[in-house]
């Protein structure tokens, strides 16, 4: 099948004060045509930075990057910053997790909606803002001819979310990376808005990356999934098959810790035992082993190799559930 | 219709404390100009006639109390009489008269002074900032800061001896209205302008820098980045406005300074200006005319200084929501 996009072997690394810090460790990541990608992982597996290189929106003289990022046929993960960018909004788009730090605080939604318009469909002021008004509508606002007129700091969570959405579908992007896009946003309106893109996904044909730390989300919205760990693919299949069966001990004990909607938690998620390890200097041997029920001796030892059932079916353990396909 | 009420009250507010500031500051200089160490009597009526001395006296208000004295000041100022450059022999000419002449000199130093800090400090703050720590902004820095150690009046006088004298490129001295000859009126501001300027720029520059610097970090700008704009469009239209705050807070305070400045860069290229008209009087213990100057320097001050609060309510929404929570 044709893949949107194509992420091989991707490396990042931050020059910090204590060293290397590797945040992606070699990933691939295939994304078929209008397909959804779900990425889960602990918060500090690596989501955002993966998704930001992959984008190449990662900048500042401490990042190394390398790897291969093909999309939609072209080769983008060599270009420079200023030549990426003929790619975004058209090609690519991102929204964030934090709406209320990704709308410009001093800027009418109407003239940050209308701006992509104008700059990259070279729209006229007049049409764009009439689309504008199109696209806020889409993104199911209420009164969209009022918001366009609104400074962001007027408007709930929710409604920026849909804002920062239709701000990235503004000029039907073929793929949009959506990295946590309801983390910040109360329980009643998460669902609202993983409807939302699940329809404007089917609606306009798009593929999505959706960046998430909840299983739950995954099992719902994606049709693939990839699990990261430390930077690190543990576990890829498409959703139906990683659900029927869970080849990874790390993506069992994510399973587990999905905060169940029937007990009183509160909305807080019983962690797995244990930390990511540092990524300035990792251990030898799998990451996962300090935290994982069913380590032994080679654990410890040898990192894991990727290894790829026959059905496509991919998990990165020497012990995995069910043992060996 | 209710957020026009609310501005409404806010006007009015400022209004009052403008009014209660100026009030306050006018009395306290009136009540200084009684502390003086020469009493104002021996000053201005020693050596007359009995018949003038009582005359004087009366004229002067020297025979009121502290308070009569201020309400009979305030009463007449307000009317735009500010008494008379006193002579011994009693009514020298009107202070207004010597303010209609000087003030607008003054305003223009200062105004153009700031026009002209402003846009040089602008497109370097910004530019700075995003070339921050490559050798371009170390460059930028150290030229500053070396400019900025210079005082004033130095910087004044080697521009009028270099320029000026030496290279004959611009007039060393003197004032030419804009009613005679609009490039000679330019051309004559030029070397006042840039020796009160060029340390301003160093202040402004460093402030815009810093604060640029803060805003590249958010996750706004990564979202303009991500919609395909280029680096120019996102400095200008994204990070400017709301990166500018402190500096237009800065340039409000600034203008005692600059004020004080004017006073001694006035003398330097010998332009006839309020500077000029405030030396002469404490040099000629002038003390009433003096009270008279002082007051508006404050005035000045003071409306300067709410004119550009509303300015940061305009640039920066935030600011807004901030002083009616
Ligand atoms: N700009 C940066 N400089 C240094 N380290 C970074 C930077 N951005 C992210 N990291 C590190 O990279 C790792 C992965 O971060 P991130 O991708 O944000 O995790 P996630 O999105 O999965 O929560 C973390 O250890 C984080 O501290
Ligand atoms: S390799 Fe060993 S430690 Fe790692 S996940 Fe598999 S069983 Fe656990
Ligand atoms: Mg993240």
């Amino acid at each position: 099948m044709n893949s949107i996009l194509s992420i091989k072997n991707l490396e990042v690394g931050f020059d910090t004060p204590r060293g290397l810090l590797q945040a992606v460790r070699g990933v691939d990541v295939e994304v078929p045509g209008a397909s959804s990608m779900g990425i889960v992982g602990e918060s500090g597996s690596g989501k955002t930075v993966m998704c930001r290189a992959a984008m190449g929106l990662l900048r500042g003289s401490n990042v190394r990057r390398s790897g291969s990022v093909v999309f939609d046929g072209d080769e983008i993960g060599s270009l420079d910053s200023a030549d990426v960018r003929q790619y975004f909004g058209t090609g690519m788009a991102m929204i964030f997790q934090d709406p209320m730090t990704a709308l410009n605080p001093v800027r009418r939604i109407g003239s940050q909606l209308a701006e992509s318009l104008v700059i990259r469909l070279g729209m006229n002021k007049k049409d764009a803002r009439a689309r504008a008004a199109e696209l806020l509508g889409l993104v199911r606002i209420p009164d969209p001819e009022a918001t366009l007129r609104k400074f962001p700091g007027q408007l709930s969570g929710g409604m920026r979310q849909r804002v920062v959405i239709a701000t990235a579908i503004a000029c039907k992007p073929k793929l949009l990376f959506a990295d946590e896009p309801t983390t910040a946003l109360d329980v009643t309106v998460q669902a609202q808005i993983l409807e939302l893109l699940s329809d404007l996904r089917r609606d306009l044909d798009m593929a999505m990356m959706l960046v998430t730390h909840d299983l739950g989300v995954v099992a719902n919205h994606t049709d693939y999934v990839t699990v990261l760990y430390a930077g690190l693919v543990v576990e890829q299949a498409p959703t139906r098959k990683l659900f029927a069966s869970m080849k990874m001990p790390y993506t069992e004990a994510l399973l587990k810790s999905i905060p169940r909607l029937d007990q009183p938690s509160g909305g807080r998620m019983p962690m797995i035992g244990g930390r990511l390890p540092d990524p300035t200097n990792p251990e030898p041997g799998c990451p996962f082993a300090p935290r994982c029920p069913y380590v032994q001796d080679r654990c410890r030892k040898e990192v894991p190799p990727l290894t790829v059932a026959p059905d496509g079916h991919a998990y990165r353990c020497f012990y995995p559930i069910g043992g060996n396909a | 219709m209710k957020a026009r009420s609310t501005n409404a009250i806010e006007v009015l507010k400022r209004l009052v404390q403008l009014l209660l500031v100026v009030i306050g500051a006018t009395f306290l200089l009136s009540l200084l100009l009684r502390l003086l160490p020469v009493g104002l009597k021996e000053l201005y009526v020693t050596g007359l006639f009995e018949e003038d001395r009582q005359r004087q006296i009366k004229e002067l208000g020297l025979d009121r109390n502290a308070f009569s004295y201020y309400f009979h000041w305030l009463w007449d100022f307000v009317r735009g009489d500010f008494g008379r450059i006193v002579l011994p022999g009693g009514g020298g000419e009107s202070v207004s008269s010597h303010v209609g002449r000087a003030l607008p000199k003054t305003l223009q130093l200062v105004f153009y002074t700031q026009i002209f800090a402003l846009a040089v400090a602008i497109p370097l703050g910004i530019f700075s900032a995003y070339r921050a720590g490559r050798r371009t902004d170390r460059f930028v820095s150290y030229g500053l800061f070396t400019a900025a150690s210079v005082p004033n009046f130095v910087l004044g006088l080697l521009l009028a001896l270099i320029v000026g004298v030496k290279l004959e490129w611009l007039p060393p001295l003197g004032y030419v209205p804009i009613s005679e000859s609009f490039v000679d009126h330019v051309r004559g501001m030029v070397l006042p302008v840039l020796a009160l300027g060029i340390p301003l720029i160093a202040s402004y520059t460093r402030l815009l820098r810093t604060d640029v610097i803060a805003t590249l970090r958010e996750d706004f700008v990564t979202m303009a980045v991500a919609k395909g704009l280029s680096d120019r469009r996102i400095l200008f239209t994204h990070v400017l406005r709301p990166s500018s705050v402190t500096l237009l807070t800065s340039a409000a305070l600034n203008m005692g300074a600059l004020i004080g400045g004017s006073l001694v860069i006035e003398r330097v290229f010998s332009i006839p200006g309020l500077g000029t008209e405030i030396g002469l009087a404490i040099f000629g213990r002038q003390y009433f005319a003096l009270q008279a100057y002082v007051a508006l320097v404050a005035i000045g001050y003071v409306v300067f200084n709410s004119v550009i609060d509303v300015l940061v309510g305009f640039v920066d929404p935030r600011t807004r929501e901030r002083r009616s929570a």
